[in-house]
């Protein structure tokens, strides 16, 4: 399976990088929050509490609506014929999950990189562990949003997904914290995974290591993680022999 | 290289798309698959391929179960989908080797055998080829080099000649025939071109309502001075058929 895995990775990454313009948009467009929109919050709060939320946002822009890809591969035939193939489904699921993480980190990177030139002052350590966590959000998104894409119709995944992002971003706090928000809207975020992730991807770069929104951040995001691959595994694997 | 007994398939709303069908193909065979629209002519190619679950039934597939071995049957065989399986805007070659490899070769194999594959369809040259710039001739023979990068000892085939001009048919049962005559390969195709099934097919088999309703030579089946067609609307009748829309 790892070498299956392997091979879908470095093609899917390889087709990625042939797209130079979809490149150039996709490490920019995360940019363009900070920037126009950074200045502005830093008048009210900190770089380590913006950039955690715009990591946050990436990661649902991002890896959520990967499922676009398997949407073609889908219609064009390409993705039955990959099936007809021994590699294993969670194979198939994974070479594509892992190439659009390692692309999410690359405009995670360039994030924090424009962040600290800002002035975002975090530590090596909690810039490390946040990175991670946010992988692991990701890998988890990408692999919810192929079994979105593989089970409505491929027509709806556009409106749907883009539908579902904004208020997730938004019940994140990925703005600002939902502790400023009214009790029932602060009761709401507590639902969505993304909060526990954002509170501890915050402490993480306040360099605050031990904490319970850490601990409960680590836990949430592996629990997503774990349920995101399964059923994307599951969608994958979906009427089959 | 199919055995199949009572397999069936009753999709979720009910439909009874195909009602126990009983297939046996020989090694070596080409044997086509015929049947008005939503008969359950797809619906068996893709429970036979591993890509739909039987409701029901057995099948031995290649040499293997096709429940409890799946991974196996795909090994063994190859298919070439109704839709096609092209990627209009990757280099074909780049699309080939990555089959290749996910069938288990190395990477020099999977070279090797994609020179090999498209020689051997009149593609040579084309390795660079983006799908979407290929006439519909060259794009199904690519769809069968897919289908036979790993050596298959049996291809499936969905409506294989569908949309393609006259000259473009002739071409791919030519490569069809010369699959069975140099490398013994089986072959298990559906068509709604009869022509087509009496020029290539050692044998027929004819589904409809989701059951096996005619089997034969085309010679035995075409009595009393009919043609093919005359006896599949003898048998099917020739009042219009819906499409079924779970793709019977």
């Amino acid at each position: 399976m790892a070498r299956e895995t392997w091979l879908l990775f470095r093609h899917h990454l390889r087709v990625t990088l042939r797209q130079k313009a979809g490149v150039a948009f996709g490490m920019i467009q995360p940019l363009l929050f900070l920037v126009l929109f950074g200045p502005i919050f830093a008048t009210i709060g900190t770089w380590e509490t913006l950039v955690p939320g715009l990591m946050v946002q990436l990661a649902l822009m991002s890896t959520g609506l990967a499922g676009f890809g398997v949407v073609f591969e889908r219609s064009s035939g390409v993705l039955e014929r990959m099936r007809v193939t021994p590699a294993s489904r969670l194979a198939l699921l994974l070479g594509r999950v892992l190439g659009n993480a390692v692309t999410m980190t690359v405009q995670a990177l360039l994030l924090v990189a424009v962040g600290y030139a800002f002035g975002l002052r975090a530590p090596a350590a909690g810039l490390l562990a946040g990175l991670a966590l946010v992988v692991v959000l990701g890998v988890s998104l990408a692999a919810l949003s192929y079994a979105v894409a593989l089970t409505i119709d491929e027509n709806l995944f556009a409106p749907v997904m883009s539908t579902a992002v904004v208020p997730l971003v938004l019940l994140s706090g990925a703005f600002l914290p939902m502790s400023m928000a009214p009790g029932w809207l602060d009761a709401l975020s507590r639902v969505s995974p993304f909060r526990y992730t954002l509170e501890a991807l915050r402490d993480l770069f306040a360099g605050h290591y031990a904490t319970g929104a850490v601990a409960a951040g680590a836990a949430v995001t592996a629990a997503f993680a774990v349920a995101g691959l399964a059923v994307g595994t599951k969608v994958f694997n979906r009427e089959n022999a | 290289m199919i055995e199949t007994l009572g397999l069936s398939k009753t999709f979720r709303n009910g439909a009874h798309a195909v009602r126990g069908v009983d297939i046996h193909v020989g090694q070596g065979e080409i044997v086509g698959f015929l049947g008005p629209n939503g008969a359950g002519k797809t619906t068996t190619m893709r429970m036979l391929t591993t890509l739909l679950r039987p409701t029901s039934g057995t099948a031995v597939v290649a040499g293997r179960d096709l429940l409890r071995e799946p991974a196996e049957v795909r090994r063994r065989i190859g298919y070439v989908s109704q839709g096609g399986a092209v990627n209009p805007f990757t280099p074909l070659g780049e699309e080939l080797e990555l089959q290749a490899m996910l069938h288990g070769l190395t990477r020099d194999r999977a070279r090797a055998r994609v020179r090999e594959v498209l020689a051997g369809l009149d593609l040579a040259g084309t390795r660079d080829a983006i799908g979407a710039t290929l006439s519909g001739g060259r794009r199904r023979r690519f769809d069968i080099a897919f289908a036979l990068l790993h050596e298959p000892a049996l291809l499936f085939l969905d409506e294989p000649t569908t949309g393609l001009d006259p000259q473009s048919r002739a071409n791919l049962w030519d490569h069809v025939r010369r699959l069975r005559a140099e490398h013994d390969v089986t072959v298990f195709l559906t068509t709604h071109y009869l022509d087509e099934a009496d020029a290539l097919c050692d044998r027929v088999l004819i589904i409809d309502h989701g059951l096996i309703v005619a089997e034969g030579a085309p010679a035995e089946l075409k009595t009393g001075g009919r043609t093919l067609d005359d006896v599949f609307l003898d048998i099917t009748g020739r009042s219009l058929r819906e499409e079924a829309g779970h793709g019977a």
